[in-house]
């Protein structure tokens, strides 16, 4: 891929520890700076790639538009019920949007996600209903949806742990002699982590049909990049011995446009692919975060004027290929979202107690047995007391 | 083929055989399981018979074998992993304990994750460091996980095949030191339940439970007590999570004296639960202090060290005199 080797000649350190801050003042393709896939300016001017094309109807720009604004909305209306005491914790993708989206609408029905924590956008895609995705941050369960209904496996705390699921459940497909493919996603401070090395491995040795989507957003909470790397991320690929691409994680039809490549590399049995969706973390890692102890202003700011939305939204005006009401819809549409988002949370009930005892084991459990009839009996002793 | 005479490897061996046979889902994977059959050989064979399809040789990453048994589990397979010694399941430790124990539940049981891993444990091979640990309590603190060992060839082919039938994870522990001990194997059997006790001698001074490699040293304990005019009832454990605690009750409430042994560190260990639980249970029948016999609170010795580390008849014996003393 001459995405890859031409980044791969270049200097090891010109392409290290500089490129996140220069970025944010030089173009993306600035000659001492790693490649970057874009089709989308950040001043919304379309741009070719010579390895990467994409032709959208406007129905399916408008739609990619759509998603993002909702997916945004949701997010908002998430981070505005946790201040609230609603949820206990939101992990805010902010800023992450068109990585998400582009990749979320790459996939195929029968294709299976296997997300972090932070992979509202992608859910969204899924037809996971936003709602479902609450209950773990308000605390009333651990996974509220099934995950073979939409092909979303459920969100993994455990940094970089679902790389691996992913790796099996790909090896499984591949067995099953499927043309799905699997994606994985996770994120600039998970490729430290040893699972996500292993994962490659697995899946080089195996040429298994996965990509690994990293959204590198900059922070792993306090860190940045520096911190977890020394070399730009996706050109670890290389030693594994599958592709790496970077692409703008801001420009979705770059996101969509990449994915689906790898996708369809994956789909022909030409094994896995690491995308790296270079990103930013608009937001605190999580509502328990607090970035002004870390990073400077300027930076968010560098990046704000990189927004994936406004672009889209510059692109279709000045195409023409959105009115005035296409907005306007859309921007109901939100209101009407985080108005139901709300709705849903507050009235979302607690699980019954005796929920803690529940799903422990598939078949049964005698420990689990005992306790739960020691625990309600014990809560029935009050009851009686009462009387 | 009603009946025959195998050792314990073989046995482990025939019930991956018949599991691959029978159920086109079950996967055997591990490092150097296919081609070399094991480094105990107990997969010899498959890899031959069965393809790199079903009998997978892996990277030698322990955690990335145990992710990927999940993975592969989530996609409806039924993986049957091998860990090639105890001390090198610590790699897999994170999966083991964060997802494969808690997934069902994460997903409110809308996820089943059948994998199997079979670890062969314990000592008296003359190994060098980490390859006769008997780490099973780690994972018996873990809800979500089922832990199993077999004591002898019989139970080496059942408990393999009602681990891999069932749809809850089960880490199956190997008494690697018994792996050539031979015993019948009843192929038309029907077997007892996975986490049932067993009665292995009855007896009515004592009770001594004690599961894998331990049985074998608390029957012939019982043999040289019985000598003495003690009366000794061995209990073969078998499962570890969950206890057969009511085995453990009627046989201690006729007996009214309890050792448990194990080759596992007694602090922490099985035998503090158990001596927990048969203390609550068997208050008012106990004559003496529930017993522990055990491994110590330190590393596993060299291997010129080990047959005093281990419990040996001695020991046990020790014991059984201290516990009558009462």
């Amino acid at each position: 891929m001459t995405v890859e080797s031409t980044a791969a000649r270049k200097p090891r350190r010109s392409s290290g520890a500089g490129t996140k801050r220069a970025s944010a003042k030089k173009t993306p393709q600035a000659p001492d700076e790693p490649q970057l896939v874009q089709l989308l300016t950040p001043e919304g001017e379309r741009v070719t790639h010579p390895d990467y094309e994409i032709d959208l109807t406007a129905d399916e720009l408008r739609g990619l538009y759509r998603d993002m604004v909702l997916t945004r909305r949701f997010d908002a209306e998430a981070t505005s019920l946790q201040r609230q005491g609603e949820l206990g914790l939101w992990a805010s993708l902010l800023g992450q949007e068109a990585a998400q989206i582009g990749s979320g609408r790459a996939l195929r029905d029968d294709d299976y996600v296997f997300p972090t924590y932070r992979e509202h956008g992608v859910a969204w895609c899924r037809g996971v209903d936003p709602t479902n995705l609450l209950g773990m941050f308000r605390g009333v369960n651990h996974g509220g949806w099934d995950p073979n209904s939409n092909n979303f496996h459920l969100y993994t705390i455990v940094i970089g742990s679902q790389t691996l699921h992913a790796t099996g459940y790909a090896m499984g497909v591949a067995k099953d002699g499927a043309d799905s493919a699997v994606i994985a996603y996770f994120g600039d401070g998970a490729s430290s982590q040893g699972d996500v090395a292993e994962s490659f491995t697995f899946s080089a040795v195996y040429n298994a049909p996965v990509v690994f989507f990293c959204q590198n957003n900059q922070w792993a909470i306090s860190e940045p990049t520096e911190k977890q790397m020394r070399v730009p991320l996706y050109q670890r690929a290389q030693g594994f011995g599958f592709p790496g691409v970077r692409v703008d994680g801001n420009d979705v039809l770059a996101c969509l446009a990449v994915t689906k490549s790898a996708l369809e590399r994956a789909r022909r049995g030409e094994g896995p692919t690491l995308v790296e969706a270079f990103t930013y973390r608009m937001g605190a890692h999580t509502t328990t975060d607090d970035p002004t102890r870390y990073r400077a202003d300027e930076e968010r700011e560098a990046w704000k004027a990189k927004d994936p939305i406004l672009r889209v939204r510059t692109y279709l005006e000045n195409q023409g290929l959105a009115d005035a009401a296409f907005f306007e819809e859309t921007e109901a549409e939100s209101e009407a979202l985080g108005k139901r988002v709300r709705e849903a949370v507050r009235s979302m009930p607690d699980p019954d107690t005796m929920a803690i005892f529940e799903n422990v084991y598939a078949d049964g459990h005698a420990l689990v047995d005992e306790e739960r009839a020691q625990f309600a009996a014990y809560r029935a002793s009050f009851a009686e007391e009462g009387k | 083929m009603a009946v025959k005479k195998l050792p314990i490897a073989k046995a482990i061996n025939e019930s991956l055989r018949k599991a691959l046979e029978t159920d086109p889902k079950v996967l055997v994977m591990g490092e150097d399981v296919g081609q070399l059959g094991g480094v105990f050989r107990v997969t010899d064979g498959l890899f031959k018979d069965f393809g790199e399809g079903r009998v997978i040789d892996t990277p030698l990453a322990e955690s990335g074998i145990v992710g990927t048994a999940i993975g592969l589990a989530l996609r409806g397979y039924r993986p049957v992993v091998e860990i090639q010694f105890d001390g090198f399941v610590f790699p897999a430790y994170d999966q083991i304990v964060t997802q494969l124990a808690k997934m069902h539940a994460r997903s409110l049981g809308k996820i089943k994750l059948p994998v199997v891993i079979r670890i062969p444990y314990g000592g008296g091979i003359g190994a060098v460091e980490h390859h006769s640990e008997s780490p099973e309590a780690l994972f018996a603190h873990v809800a979500g996980l089922k832990i199993v060992s077999p004591s002898d060839a019989s139970d080496a082919y059942w408990m393999l095949q009602q681990a891999i039938q069932g749809d809850d994870p089960v880490i199956f522990f190997e008494p690697k030191r018994r792996y050539w001990d031979k015993g019948e194997v009843d192929f038309d059997a029907i077997p007892a339940p996975l986490h049932s006790a067993r009665v292995e001698r009855a007896g009515t001074d004592l009770t001594l439970v004690a599961y894998g490699p331990m049985v074998k040293v608390c029957k012939e304990a019982a043999a040289a007590a019985a000598d003495e005019g003690k009366s000794v009832e061995v209990l073969d454990l078998r499962s570890m999570s969950p206890i057969d605690f009511d085995t453990i009750q009627a046989s201690v409430e006729k007996t009214r004296r309890l050792v448990v042994v194990h080759e596992a560190p007694v602090f922490y260990g099985a035998g503090a639960e158990i001596a927990a639980r048969i203390t609550e249970r068997c208050f008012y029948h106990l004559e003496a202090p529930v017993l522990r016999v055990g491994g110590y609170h330190a590393p596993y010795p060299p291997a010129r060290l080990e047959e005093e580390y281990l419990p040996g008849l001695d020991r046990v014996l020790d014991a059984v005199d201290r516990s009558l003393a009462y």
